[in-house]
């Protein structure tokens, strides 16, 4: 079954998105580990919608999920902002000492760490990332 | 997110508890600033520490330089396993104790 939601692209709708996304799916057989990790790639997406995809302007995100019958999820993030694919930016160097490590890309890296598939394009005037990771 | 602090006569302690994430991260952020120019040796205790996302890392990261350029030291103890996951994926792991 697909869920959809839409919400204003900003910071403190952060909580509402995270609560949609993992609702339920505890019940699903989805571990505690796999909650955080869900939680953080779909934080970091929308934070990063948030940030930078309309400002100085607002607009809105739209998040669906879906679970299939064989546990995979599914979460779609679009919004009609800026044209930007995250995937492009080159990971940081995590192997520069503690003192020189870039924070910069840190969030889009923690999301593709954290899910089993990310994904990206533009098409009908909206940026559209997917989210996908296997629950059980 | 909640913080307990603890001063020592060589250190201050800050128990974290709940999520350092996008919307709590800047509160801890300024805590970490005030008390930093209290101490040479700053330590976050993570007991209670559920969750960091990018945000959170951040403030690590800052405090570290923070502690650094003073000479003094900042570090992360008794962090749960899940939260060293997080640390691990980014290769922030040598902030903990």
């Amino acid at each position: 079954m697909k869920k959809t939601m839409t919400v204003l692209a900003k910071d403190n709708r952060l909580d509402d998105v995270k609560n949609f996304v993992t609702e339920n799916l505890e019940a699903e057989g989805c571990s505690e580990k796999t909650l955080m990790q869900l939680e953080l790639a779909v934080e970091e997406s929308f934070v990063n919608i948030a940030h930078y995809a309309y400002p100085p302007e607002t607009g809105t995100v739209t998040v669906t999920k879906e679970l299939t019958d064989d546990g995979l999820l599914i979460v779609v993030l679009s919004d009609s902002g800026t044209p930007y694919d995250p995937l492009k930016k080159p990971d940081p160097d995590l192997t520069l000492p503690l003192d020189k490590k870039p924070i910069g890309g840190l969030g889009i890296y923690m999301t593709k760490k954290s899910m089993d598939k990310v994904s990206y394009e533009y098409q009908g005037g909206k940026n559209i990332l997917t989210l996908e990771k296997k629950l059980r | 997110m909640k913080t307990t602090v603890q001063k020592k006569s060589s250190s201050i302690i800050v128990a974290v508890e709940g999520r350092i994430d996008t919307t709590t991260a800047r509160q801890l952020q300024q805590q970490i600033n005030t008390l930093a120019a209290e101490t040479s040796h700053l330590i976050l205790d993570c007991t209670e520490l559920e969750y960091v996302s990018s945000a959170g890392i951040r403030v690590l990261l800052a405090a570290h330089k923070t502690m650094s350029q003073k000479n003094g030291t900042f570090s992360l103890t008794k962090v749960s396993s899940e939260v060293k996951d997080i640390l691990e994926i980014t290769g922030f792991s040598e902030i903990l104790l």
